[in-house]
């Protein structure tokens, strides 16, 4: 059993709202201070689902991960916490990758990387917030595809998911090898043990550039941003109901809502 | 702009009709394609998808083209993607609305990549660039915390529009079109993925969707205990139950009641977020409502930047006293 899994390093999704600036002359998004990278939490649940199928079958998991600037210390956390292998795609050219370059630099790297079982990659960057790429893979490999899991079964030659639709969830199955998005029901990435951590520094990263990559993402960018701007807000009226103890609060709450004839 | 003409809508049908935001990317589709002087035409597939496709005349589009068969009975991503892949080509519209719902999610970046070209999902904005006559997709980012408008010249330019953002137009039963059908050709050899059994997991009482009130819980509440109480309150009120992601991870309540950037999109009349900091992944999904009010023990949750109205204190307390009166001043 061979398992890949794609992961992105993004921008912390959990820092502060407030401290975030949208930069609309260079179109970035300026994070606050001394808030570093983080793996996309959807890759992180793609690769513990990976982790757990590892734990009971046996086998092997190779994360990959694209990117300009890619904190090694943030990306070894996945040896960590158990994959066998990394390979990191790395160049200055891979700053602004759209989705459709991304899949194709992925899907390459996936090709030389060898025979595999099944392709985890999170339903979509907690930054760009694209949901494509996986589907992308899978359409350049055709292989099957699943999005948005919650649950991952492996069976014999094929892989059974859950997935959540508007009123319940449905099961579907797909003959390996196959791609399967991850939703975050899966569960959280676990947490390492410093032994593992400290193992983990030594175990060899594959790192290659643009070139090495042989995938020309300047050719293959589709996606064109012509503009990034701060997020309409929400008009609200914000009135603090108060009261002498937490029970007198809630009663003034109701009291305040039927003035307001909400209620 | 080549031989690619025209906008196409892919219509959802549920139960036989047109569904809400099918009515929502038609009334979008209208609009882009007037904008552009050309022809909407809406997409159906399904088994006896004949009679959405005249509601879709109805709802702005000037033809339909419908692929029937009963292998598409219910939704199979290789089935759906196969077809829909045929009816483009035939068509070639330079631009596809589709809506960001479980199935047009998994639909468009597939359909895309097999067409070569690239989707944008979840748009909360489209329209046409005046100069370049480009499709431009607005679409939060970063979670929300940034708004990005993106182009693309390769075609067909395709988009999701996000449920319950865009406007249908009023019906008109009378608007004549054109039904056009299209063989499904299916291939049996190229369907790999395969749906099992779908389970329905509804709560009893009001859908999310359709309610005017909703009583929505976040990681304070704790436990599935927990959401009873405001079950409860929800009862009371004649609301549904929502929450935010960390219940519906931890279990406490179904999935299907998340409510936020990966879950629903609702606008109710009234948002009750209980024991819920307000992330902004989760004030994607209920932004919208025209009152939120929030009771939670934090005072420097973000959640209270949104709200209307807004309790410091721990839900435990408030909650209960906030039924009661509730109860004392409905039954007036």
């Amino acid at each position: 059993m061979r398992i890949i899994v794609c992961m992105k390093q993004v921008p912390d999704p959990e820092a502060s709202s407030s401290g975030i600036k949208v930069d609309t002359e260079t179109k970035r998004v300026i994070m606050p201070q001394g808030s570093p990278p983080v793996l996309s939490p959807y890759d992180e649940s793609a690769l513990e689902a990976a982790l757990r199928i590892k734990e009971a079958q046996g086998g092997t998991v190779t994360v990959i991960s694209a990117g300009r600037n890619l904190a090694k210390a943030v990306l070894r956390k996945t040896l960590a916490a158990g994959a066998d292998e990394l390979i990191l795609l790395e160049d200055n050219a891979f700053e602004r990758l759209d989705s459709y370059a991304t899949a194709h630099l992925l899907a390459a790297a996936i090709r030389e990387a060898g025979a595999y079982d099944l392709i985890l990659c999170g339903r979509q960057a907690a930054d760009t917030n694209a949901g494509q790429v996986g589907s992308g893979i899978a359409a350049i490999l055709k292989i099957p595809v699943m999005t948005a899991a919650c649950k991952i079964e492996m069976g014999a030659g094929k892989v059974q998911v859950e997935r959540v639709v508007s009123d319940g969830y449905e099961v579907i199955e797909a003959p390996t090898p196959a791609l399967v998005t991850t939703s975050s029901e899966v569960g959280e990435l676990r947490y390492p043990s410093l032994k593992s951590v400290m193992a983990a520094q030594k175990m060899p990263i594959t790192v290659r550039n643009a070139q090495q990559s042989g995938v020309d993402v300047a050719r293959l960018t589709r996606l064109n941003v012509v503009s990034l701007s701060a997020p309409p807000g929400r008009k609200s009226q914000g009135r603090i109901i108060a009261g002498e103890t937490p029970e007198e609060a809630g009663a003034n709450l109701a009291l305040a809502l039927r003035e307001a004839r909400l209620l | 702009m080549s031989d690619y003409k025209g906008v196409m809508t892919y219509c959802e049908i549920g139960e036989g009709k047109l569904t809400s935001i099918a009515k929502e990317a038609l009334g979008c589709g209208r609009r882009l394609a007037d904008d552009l002087g050309q022809e909407l035409c809406a997409l159906l597939i399904g088994s006896g998808a004949g009679d959405p496709a005249r509601e879709a005349i109805g709802f702005g589009a000037d033809k339909a083209y419908v692929v029937d068969d009963p292998l598409l009975k219910e939704y199979q991503t290789d089935a759906y993607v196969s077809v829909m892949e045929k009816a483009v080509k035939q068509v070639m519209p330079q631009i596809l609305i589709l809506g960001q719902t479980s199935v047009g999610s998994d639909l468009a970046p597939l359909l895309a990549f097999r067409l070569d070209t690239t989707a944008s999902l979840d748009c909360v904005g489209l329209a046409i660039d005046p100069d370049t006559k480009l499709l431009l997709r607005v679409k939060p980012v970063y979670g929300g915390n940034a708004q990005a408008t993106f182009s693309s010249d390769s075609l067909p330019q395709i988009a999701t529009v996000r449920v319950k953002v865009m406007s249908p137009l009023a019906p008109d039963t009378s608007k004549q079109g054109e039904v056009i059908p299209i063989d499904a050709g299916l291939d049996p050899s190229a369907i790999r993925t395969r749906l099992m059994k779908r389970v329905k997991e509804e709560e009893e009482g009001i859908r999310l969707e359709d309610a005017s009130i909703i009583v929505s819980g976040g990681r304070g509440i704790g436990s599935s205990d927990g959401f009873k109480q405001l079950k409860e309150l929800a009862a009371l009120l004649k609301a549904a139950v929502g929450a935010s992601r960390p219940p519906c991870d931890n279990r406490w309540v179904p999935s299907n009641l998340q409510v936020g950037l990966t879950g629903k999109i609702v606008s109710p009349d009234i948002y009750i977020a209980v024991g819920l900091s307000g992330s902004i992944q989760h004030m994607t999904g209920c932004a919208q409502s025209k009152s939120i009010i929030a009771i939670n023990k934090d005072p420097k949750a973000f959640i209270f930047n949104q709200a209307d109205f807004g309790v410091v204190g721990d839900w435990k307390k408030v909650l209960p006293a906030f039924r009661d009166k509730l109860k004392e001043l409905l039954a007036e």
